[in-house]
């Protein structure tokens, strides 16, 4: 009897409890949506005005057909996504494996700096890497962002994978050691199969902090070296532009997907980043 | 986990697979940081680059009368809207912490965040210029003036600022708040603590690592913010930022935007090692979480007893 009573009044008070932080995560979840859904909104509104006219799809007909300097920035964008993250993934995951499981001169050191890339302002690294290039006459262009972006993807790959490998039973190896294996077949047979999660979000949360960086790219590109986030601050700074708002419609399809696809690994991502 | 260290073969092993990014880091990350160290201490020449000896004029022009209103700016806007940031995520944080849809509450939160910067800034554009959906509201209603803006003031800065930065720190806050033994709060309101006491005494010192996260990850990035205000604050917005990216474009005077990026950096990191202390006294047991203990104790008894009785 007593139990149940008992067990009664954890419900009620949990359920006063709830109502408060309920509302208030209610609010916040608004907060965050309102403007994203406005923006919706008006990429299919008639007219630049903000009345909504009437409904059309002439924006994104203009942006897939009549928006080249658009895509060739978006072209840019993916390029530099994609080899910076490959090669962010690459060394992040080398790094991971070896200071995890062996000993050596500045491995303390090498821990320590690669967090950070992730805790400084990002204008610090970007005008850093700007005087840095410039010092040693680099010309500005994709290859500066590339290495940039590498520069900043590092440290959530070897981060990610790290968290992986603490899962990982290293008597695994010596099992397949003791069978006979090499240890470039333990590496590619054994260890990175059983990692391959924490690779693939490592990856992925390389190329979406690729696509979305503006600030570090900001500075360290040249002439003609526009990404996405750079053109789209080219045209925002004169005010509102409808093919924006169409773009930005994709862009939140594309995250959604993107989150989405990462659902069974959000509370990883929550907890890392 | 067992580690298992040295051996030379071992010892090999580990640099060929840590040295290329150690490398990289190295040469990418902190050699400019060392270069920007350095030129702080350089004066500028005509030509826009830096010249010796070494001094600390950069360092005095910073504490100079125009300079020491956007440190002072920067200070108040950042610690306004991490505290905002603060306030709202901790009840958030708790509600997703305790909901049974939290893979869903997470996706809602994570797509704004990586939605794409300057396009959630688009977005706030949109919603507070002249033409924009807000100011036509209020306009209508006559509460604003024909043509005037939300925008381009220290009001907008801050709202746009708490908009791009509380997911970092909600996802601290419901990761730790999520492995809080939520039964703890029972205990003490069992104890006679009111709601508001269990949460201050029991909830809050127990998801101490958590806050000091949060405080950490939303004040360093506000605190060298750029894009925000340069797009939705006015001539009176600017913030430490700013001045960098000007002094690097326009002005050409390295010495002082390096100036500027060694107290950034100093300031940030000095948060960081706080974090980090704060996160590693509250392993040790405070005597707070002692406290919970002891309440948790009381609670297993109680259990205990109804367990016997039934």
């Amino acid at each position: 009897m007593k139990e149940h009573d008992i067990e009664r009044l954890h419900a009620r008070n949990n359920q006063v409890h709830l109502s408060f932080s309920n509302i208030m995560l209610v609010f916040v979840l608004f907060f965050l949506f309102i403007p994203l859904i406005v923006v919706v909104t008006y990429s299919f509104n008639e007219t630049k005005e903000m009345n909504f006219t009437g409904f059309t799809l002439q924006w994104y007909k203009k942006l897939f057909t009549d928006s080249s300097a658009l895509w060739a920035a978006f072209t840019n964008s993916l390029l530099v996504a994609m080899l910076s993250s490959i090669t962010a993934t690459i060394l992040g995951s080398m790094a991971a494996i070896g200071i995890k499981w062996y000993q050596f001169k500045a491995r303390k050191a090498i821990i320590s700096v690669s967090y950070l890339p992730m805790v400084l302002p990002e204008v610090i690294v970007g005008v850093s890497m700007l005087i840095f290039f410039s010092s040693l006459n680099i010309n500005l262009g994709l290859f500066t962002i590339y290495i940039a972006h590498t520069t900043f993807n590092l440290p959530f790959v070897f981060l990610l994978v790290s968290a992986r490998l603490d899962e990982f039973d290293y008597s695994t190896i010596e099992a397949a050691r003791d069978l006979g294996a090499t240890e470039t077949q333990s590496l590619f047979k054994v260890v990175i199969p059983s990692i391959l999660p924490g690779i693939l979000s490592g990856l992925l949360m390389s190329v979406t902090m690729s696509l979305e960086d503006f600030v570090i790219t900001f500075f360290v590109t040249g002439a003609g070296s526009d990404t996405l986030p750079l053109y789209v601050y080219s045209q925002i700074r004169y005010g509102v532009s409808p093919v924006i708002n169409a773009l930005s419609m994709i862009v939140i399809l594309g995250t959604m997907a993107l989150a989405w696809v990462c659902k069974s690994f959000l509370k990883t991502i929550a907890a890392n980043s | 986990m067992k580690w298992r260290p040295s051996e030379l073969r071992v010892r090999k092993l580990g640099m060929i697979y840590s040295y290329p990014m150690g490398v990289w880091l190295l040469v990418f990350f902190v050699i400019p940081l060392a270069i920007i160290f350095l030129y702080s201490f350089l004066t500028r020449d005509i030509y826009g680059t830096v010249k010796y000896p070494f001094t600390l004029s950069a360092y005095q022009a910073m504490f100079s009368k125009s300079y020491g209103v956007v440190l002072f700016r920067t200070i108040w806007i950042t610690v306004l809207s991490t505290v905002l940031c603060l306030l709202l995520s901790l009840p958030a944080g708790y509600a997703m912490a305790r909901s049974k849809n939290q893979t869903f509450l997470l996706f809602l939160v994570m797509v704004p965040f990586w939605t794409n910067s300057i396009i959630r800034i688009f977005a706030w554009i949109t919603l507070l210029s002249s033409e924009g959906i807000l100011s036509h509201m209020l306009q209508s209603l006559g509460l604003l003036d024909q043509g005037m803006d939300l925008m381009y003031n220290n009001g907008a800065v801050v709202l746009v600022l708490v908009y791009m930065y509380i997911p970092y720190s909600i996802l601290p806050l419901f990761t730790t708040i999520d492995k809080f033994d939520f039964s703890l709060l029972d205990a003490a309101r069992d104890l006679g603590a009111t709601k508001f006491q269990a949460i201050v005494k029991v909830l809050l010192p127990n998801i101490k690592s958590g806050i000091s996260t949060a405080l950490i990850f939303t004040a360093i990035p506000i605190f060298g913010a750029y894009t925000v205000p340069q797009l939705v604050g006015g001539k009176e917005s600017t913030m430490l930022g700013n001045i960098i990216v000007e002094q690097v474009q326009k002005a050409r005077n390295l010495p002082l935007a390096s100036a500027f990026s060694v107290v950034l950096c100093l300031a940030s990191t000095f948060g960081v090692l706080w974090m980090l202390k704060d996160a590693g006294s509250s392993k040790t047991k405070s005597s707070l979480s002692q406290q919970a203990k002891v309440e948790a104790n009381v609670k297993l008894s109680h259990q205990g007893d109804s367990n016997e009785r039934a």
